[in-house]
């Protein structure tokens, strides 16, 4: 039989704010455990919350951006469940009334434009973290992150493999950190996954049962997650046998997803709106101001890159795929004050392989986008050839220093005078009768023979068109 | 409105409260009295009122996203059973 996997991913974002969502403590990432909990994270008795009013307008600028309703009124509930990370009890959270509803994410997969709706975002709080190595037979609790603003965002179940769920993971991703409302450092644990994955025969529009796996925190495990996932369902399916409702835990190590609840213990968390917080109102005014400071955001920028620098639809999506790459290829460009399509080359291909190599982030690239700009300079005006640029790109990254200054020490400018060239073709003419005949007999695969000759004898440096005109005169 | 013995400990389950077992009943019987007595609110018809959030007729207040807060971990802590390396102990909980 051949089944269709449906999944819908839970995305919960951790917002940029300096203190907490309901407290004034701090929302650094590292401090020293429990220094960071005030007596609001600790749900002492008679502490009250306060709106972080921050919070409210990252989750504002979250819903305008995908285009969505931001609510006139929502509610903050309270989510009821025992956990010794969640000293309250419960966990403020939405509920029916969410700040944020009916948006959509438009992805790319396999050139195939998709446009995947998003059903809702609410504000909630974070829990503290509870650390399971040995203390004596006891568990340690860290109460740093109990508080800390979260934007959790449901998408409908309109993803159909992990690839595409991959992808609107990852869209999303660059949203939130183009919006600068989140700096989705998922090893920090500030952007994370859990996703629902069910599989149906092809063609039934009923859903089938689901499984949701928790608590993904890369992009990686994400896609090895729910494609476990969905083969086990399957063998379970195929095998005559039914699939549970259930939480499940993807395990990296040993890649594969193990059940983490069992049914009977299935969670009942009787929400019910949190007495101690006013409904949250959100005037059009407010909606405005928000409005007026969105940045171009990823599908209008890359629209522009291929209206402006006549990039092709890939390039222009790897380019604007983070706000910081863009911003890079955009001072190589107007620093370069050339090619553009040059400029894309030298930042997708050849910087972003040394970035690749070291592990590396644009934004810690050891040559700056002036630095790159000022090399692709030196190719524009042929100075240098593209194959020598490699040698002085490779250079300026592990030796820093600029271009030219690497260029002049290591002699590499390029040959471009005529005359210096066809001595050293008439010299190597001279030396090789055989070739010749052979190739005026019709040999035509010999002039590569000649060409790699020359740039021999000129240690690469002969300009390369020059050197192709040339030797075609020379040898007809 | 009636209750069952299963759903008065499951509820009890639920919010953590030990119950003798021989009081389920009697915490049945009275609490589905309550129920019953709430109930009445069902002959209402409340189909053009909007579901109430709050009590108060006033919206929230927002605060202004300033870190307000200084470290009182040992004060907090000096109240706390157990605690280690900064960490509250509390028994081992595994998934």
């Amino acid at each position: 039989m051949e089944w269709e996997t449906v999944i819908g991913l839970e995305i919960h974002a951790q917002l940029a704010t300096r203190s907490k969502i309901f407290s004034g403590a701090p929302t650094a990432y590292g401090a020293e455990p429990n220094t960071q909990a005030c007596a609001i994270d600790l749900g002492l008795p008679g502490v009250l919350p306060v709106l972080n009013r921050e919070a409210v307008r990252m989750a504002v600028k979250f819903g305008l951006a995908i285009g969505a309703e931001i609510a006139p009124v929502s509610v903050f509930a309270r989510k009821n469940y025992f956990y010794p990370d969640l000293p309250k009890g419960y966990q403020i959270s939405q509920y029916d009334l969410p700040v944020v509803a009916r948006g959509k994410l438009s992805i790319n997969v396999d050139g195939k434009a998709l446009t995947i709706g998003i059903t809702r975002a609410h504000l909630e709080e974070d829990a503290g973290k509870s650390l399971h190595e040995d203390f004596h037979g006891y568990t340690g609790i860290d109460l740093n992150r109990a508080g800390t603003p979260l934007l959790e965002i449901v998408s409908e179940p309109d993803l159909r493999s992990a690839k595409e769920a991959v992808a609107y993971m990852k869209k999303l991703h660059a949203l939130v950190r183009y919006l600068e409302i989140c700096d989705g450092n998922m090893q920090e644990g500030s952007f994370r996954c859990d996703a629902n994955v069910s599989v149906r025969p092809k063609g039934q529009t009923k859903f089938g049962t689901r499984a949701e796996i928790k608590n993904l925190n890369s992009f990686r495990f994400v896609e090895k997650a729910i494609n476990h996932e969905i083969a086990r369902q399957i063998e379970i399916l195929e095998g005559g046998g039914e699939v549970i409702q259930e939480t499940r835990l993807y395990d990296s190590v040993k890649d594969e997803t193990r059940s983490m609840r069992s049914k009977e213990e299935a969670n009942d968390y009787r929400y019910f709106p949190d007495p101690d917080l006013l409904p949250l109102e959100i005037s059009s005014g407010f909606i405005e101001e928000v409005k007026a400071t969105l940045p171009e955001l990823p599908d209008a920028k890359r629209d522009r890159f291929k209206a402006q620098y006549g990039l092709s639809d890939y390039d222009a999506e790897v380019l604007t795929a983070s706000r910081e790459m863009a911003d890079f290829y955009e001072t190589v460009v107007r620093e370069a004050a050339g090619d553009p399509k040059l400029c894309a080359n030298w930042v997708m291909v050849e910087l972003s392989g040394l970035l690749n190599k070291d592990g590396l982030e644009i934004t810690a690239s050891k040559i700056d986008a002036a630095g790159l700009a000022s090399l692709v300079r030196r190719i524009a005006d042929a100075t240098i050839s593209g194959k020598i640029a490699k040698q002085v790109l490779e250079t300026m990254w592990n030796e820093g220093g600029s271009a030219d200054d690497i260029i002049e020490r290591q002699g590499l400018k390029q040959i471009t005078d005529t005359g210096a060239i066809e001595s050293i073709i008439d010299q190597i003419i001279a030396a090789n009768p055989e070739q010749l005949a052979q190739y005026r007999a019709g040999k035509d695969k010999l002039f590569g023979f000649f060409v790699g000759q020359a740039m021999k004898a000129t240690q690469g440096k002969a300009n390369p068109a020059q050197l192709n005109e040339l030797l075609k005169k020379k040898l007809q | 409105m009636s209750l069952s013995a299963a759903e008065v400990n499951k509820i009890a389950w639920l919010a953590r409260l030990a119950i003798d077992d021989d009081k389920v009943e009697a915490y049945a019987h009275d609490l589905s009295q309550i129920l019953g007595f709430v109930e009445q609110l069902g002959s209402v018809d409340t189909g053009r009122v909007a579901p109430m959030a709050h009590p108060l007729d006033e919206a929230q207040r927002l605060r202004p996203d300033d870190v307000t807060e200084t470290d009182q971990r040992a004060l907090f802590q000096a109240h706390a059973p157990l605690v280690e390396a900064g960490l509250y102990l509390v028994p081992k909980v595994i998934e």
